[in-house]
C-alpha cells in the first residue's frame, strides 16, 4: 500500500563529507517498509526543485524513518536545509524489496559511496533471519565512509586513507580468496560502474547477487516510464526501476 | 449546486479536468492514492498496434519549472491493453479516452478499429504530436494535410468523440485546428510537449539519450495558453487545454482563454491526486464568485483584440 505523508523532520545531521542523515516521522511508512524499498520526497511546495527525489529507506525506529543523502544539487541542498519541525511530503514505501530467497547462510553487503544507504535496515532483517553478515564499504576517502548500524564492516578507499586501498569489488575478491564463506549471497548498491563490476564478479564466481539500482525517475510509481533498465531475457527490452526494482537479480539485467 | 459537467458528442464528463496521456498510466498504478472516479476523465498512455519498448535511458531530465522527457511511446500494445488493462478501466465511473499513437495512417486505423469492438472506451484522443519517435509523431503533426487526412480517415471509423492532440511545434497551430475541425474532429487537445534539450557540460553530451525531448510542466504554461487562445480564435470545436497545469488557478486561465476542459499532466508525477485537487479548486472558485456553470467561464476573458499580435496572422 503506497502512502503519502506530510512528515515532520525529527533530526537532520551531517554524518560525513557532504552526507546527511535525515530522520522524519512517517508512521505508516515506517511500519510497512521493507529493506530495499524507497520513498519519493518533495522538499518544497514551490517549483524549485520541481520533481520529487527518490531515497532508499536507510533504517526505521518505531514511527521514524532515516534517509541518507549526499548533497549533489538543488533538491538535496534543500533537504540539507530542513530543520526540526519542518515537513517533507513523503510518498512510499515504493518498489520491490530485497529478496531473501535461496538457501544462503552468509549475506555480503557491498556498498559503493552512498550505496550503503539501505544496509542498516537490511542488516536488521538479515540478523532476524539469523544470517552471518559481512559488510564491505567503498568510498573515495575515509571522510566519505558512513558505517552506522552495520555489522562486521570492512572498508576500501580509492585514496587508501582508510582500509583497503582500491575498489570495494577488489576488496570483496580478496576477502573471498583469503576465507571461504558458507553459502554466500551478495547484496549490492552503489554507482553503476561499481554494480557492473560486482555483477561480473558474482557471475564469474557463481554467487547469487541482488543489486539495488538508481534510476532517473519523475514519479516513482510507474506513471512516467522514465526509469528503464535493460533486461536480459523475455519479450521486453526494459523493466522499470521504480516498480519492478529497484532491486534486481544481477542475472536479470544488463547494466550499461 | 454548481454545474461542472460538459458533453462531447453525447458523452458526459462529470467535470472539466482529465488526466493527460502518458502521465497516469492505465489508471490502476495509483488507485491507492487517488479516487480516480472524481476525475472528469482519463486519457490512457498512448497505445500502438504492437508493444513498444520506448527509448533507451536517460529518458527524464528536470529543468527549471518543468521536465524534459523522451519516453518514446513505451506501451504495452493495444491487444495487451484490451486483455489486461481495460477490464479495470471498465469498472471506473469516469470517462475513458484511449490515446492512440502510430507510425502510419493504417496503424491509427487498425488500433482504433480494434478498440471500437470493445466495451468501455468512451472516446479517442489521437497523438499526432509525439516529439520523441522517428516515425509518425511529429512528422504527422507538423504536416497539416497529413493531420487532416488522419482525422478524416478515423472519422469514418467511429461515432465516438474523436479528439486530435496537437503539437505546439508549428508556426500556426490555428491552421491545424481549422484542418481537423473541417475533417470532422470533435475536439482538440492543445498542447503536447514543446521540443527542448539539456546538455551535460562535464560529459559534453546531451542529457537525454535522444538529444531532444518534450518539455512539460509550468515552464510551458504561457506557451500553452497562447496556443489555446490562438486556436480558439478560429475554431468553434471544444478545446482541451494542456500545459503545466498544477493548480485550479492554472486551469481557470485555460478556461478563460477558450478551453472547454483541461488535462493535468506532469503534476501527476509530483502528486497523483493533482487532477482531483484541480477539479475541487475550480468548484471553490465557482462558489466564491457565484458562477453557476463552469461553462460560463469558457472564453470569458475580456481582451482588447486589436492589440493582439496573433490577430494579424489568423
Amino acid at each position: 500500500m503506497i502512502l503519502q505523508h506530510v512528515a515532520p523532520v525529527v533530526s537532520n545531521t551531517l554524518i560525513g563529507e557532504g552526507i546527511f542523515l535525515l530522520t522524519v516521522e512517517a508512521k505508516d511508512i515506517a511500519r510497512s517498509v521493507r529493506p530495499g524499498q524507497f520513498v519519493n520526497v518533495r522538499s518544497t511546495d514551490g517549483s524549485l526543485p520541481f520533481l520529487r527525489r527518490p531515497f532508499s529507506v536507510s533504517n526505521t525506529r518505531g514511527d521514524l524513518i532515516d534517509l541518507m543523502f549526499n548533497v549533489v544539487g538543488q533538491g538535496t541542498r534543500m533537504m540539507a536545509s530542513r530543520r526540526i519541525g519542518d515537513t517533507l511530503d513523503v510518498l512510499g514505501p515504493l518498489g520491490k524489496p530485497f529478496g531473501f530467497a535461496g538457501n544462503f547462510k552468509t549475506a555480503i553487503m557491498v556498498g559503493g559511496g552512498l550505496g550503503v544507504a539501505p544496509f542498516p535496515i537490511l542488516t536488521r532483517q538479515l540478523e532476524e533471519e539469523k544470517k552471518s553478515l559481512l559488510t564491505l564499504l567503498g568510498a573515495r576517502s575515509a571522510k566519505h565512509i558512513v558505517a552506522k548500524d552495520l555489522q562486521n564492516t570492512q572498508i576500501a578507499t580509492d585514496d587508501g586513507s582508510a582500509g583497503f586501498h582500491g575498489t570495494v569489488v577488489a576488496l570483496l575478491e580478496s576477502c573471498l580468496q583469503s576465507k571461504a564463506l558458507a553459502d554466500p549471497k551478495i547484496f549490492g548498491c552503489g554507482p553503476t560502474p561499481m554494480l557492473k563490476a560486482l555483477s561480473e564478479f558474482a557471475r564469474r564466481s557463481g554467487i547469487e547477487c541482488e543489486l539495488s539500482l538508481e534510476g532517473d525517475m519523475a514519479c516513482g510509481v510507474g506513471l512516467c516510464q522514465g526509469c528503464p533498465v535493460e533486461i536480459s531475457h523475455g519479450s521486453r527490452k526494459y523493466a522499470l526501476v521504480c516498480v519492478e526494482g529497484p532491486t534486481f537479480n544481477c542475472h536479470d539485467i544488463i547494466l550499461r | 449546486m454548481i454545474k461542472e459537467s460538459f458533453t462531447l458528442r453525447g458523452v458526459e464528463f462529470k467535470n472539466r479536468v482529465l488526466v493527460a496521456s502518458g502521465t497516469f498510466g492505465y489508471g490502476n498504478e495509483v488507485k491507492e492514492l487517488v479516487d480516480v472516479n472524481k476525475l472528469g476523465g482519463i486519457c490512457t498512455k498512448s497505445l500502438s498496434w504492437k508493444p513498444r519498448d520506448g527509448n533507451p535511458p536517460r529518458r527524464i531530465v528536470e529543468t527549471p519549472s518543468g521536465m524534459l522527457n523522451s519516453i518514446g511511446l513505451a506501451n504495452v500494445g493495444v491487444e495487451y491493453f484490451i486483455r489486461e488493462k481495460l477490464p479495470y478501466l471498465r469498472t471506473l465511473d469516469t470517462v475513458i479516452i484511449a490515446n492512440i499513437a502510430a507510425s502510419s495512417i493504417q496503424e491509427y486505423c487498425d488500433v482504433l478499429s480494434l478498440l471500437e469492438q470493445q466495451e468501455g472506451i468512451d472516446g479517442y484522443e489521437i497523438n499526432v504530436s509525439c516529439p520523441n519517435v522517428k516515425e509518425g509523431g511529429l512528422s504527422f503533426g507538423t504536416d497539416c494535410s497529413k493531420t487532416r487526412e488522419i482525422t478524416a480517415r478515423l472519422r469514418t471509423l467511429t461515432a465516438k468523440p474523436l479528439i486530435m492532440k496537437l503539437t505546439p511545434n508549428v508556426t500556426h497551430i490555428s491552421e491545424f485546428a481549422r484542418a481537423v475541425e473541417e475533417a470532422g474532429a470533435d475536439a482538440i487537445s492543445v498542447i503536447n510537449t514543446v521540443i527542448g534539450m539539456a546538455v551535460d557540460i562535464y560529459k559534453k553530451k546531451p542529457k537525454l539519450s535522444t538529444v531532444t525531448g518534450g518539455l512539460s510542466g509550468p515552464a510551458i504554461k504561457p506557451i500553452a495558453l497562447a496556443k489555446v487562445y490562438e486556436a480558439a480564435q478560429v475554431v468553434s470545436l471544444p478545446i482541451i487545454g494542456i500545459g503545466g497545469i498544477m493548480t485550479a488557478e492554472d486551469a481557470l486561465e485555460f478556461l478563460l482563454v477558450g478551453a472547454t476542459a483541461v488535462q493535468v499532466g506532469t503534476a501527476n508525477f509530483i502528486d497523483p491526486s493533482a487532477g482531483v485537487k484541480v477539479a475541487e479548486g475550480m468548484r471553490s472558485y465557482a462558489q466564491r464568485f457565484g458562477v453557476s456553470d463552469l461553462g460560463q467561464l469558457v472564453g470569458a476573458m475580456e481582451s482588447n483584440k486589436e492589440f493582439s499580435v496573433l490577430q494579424s496572422w489568423l
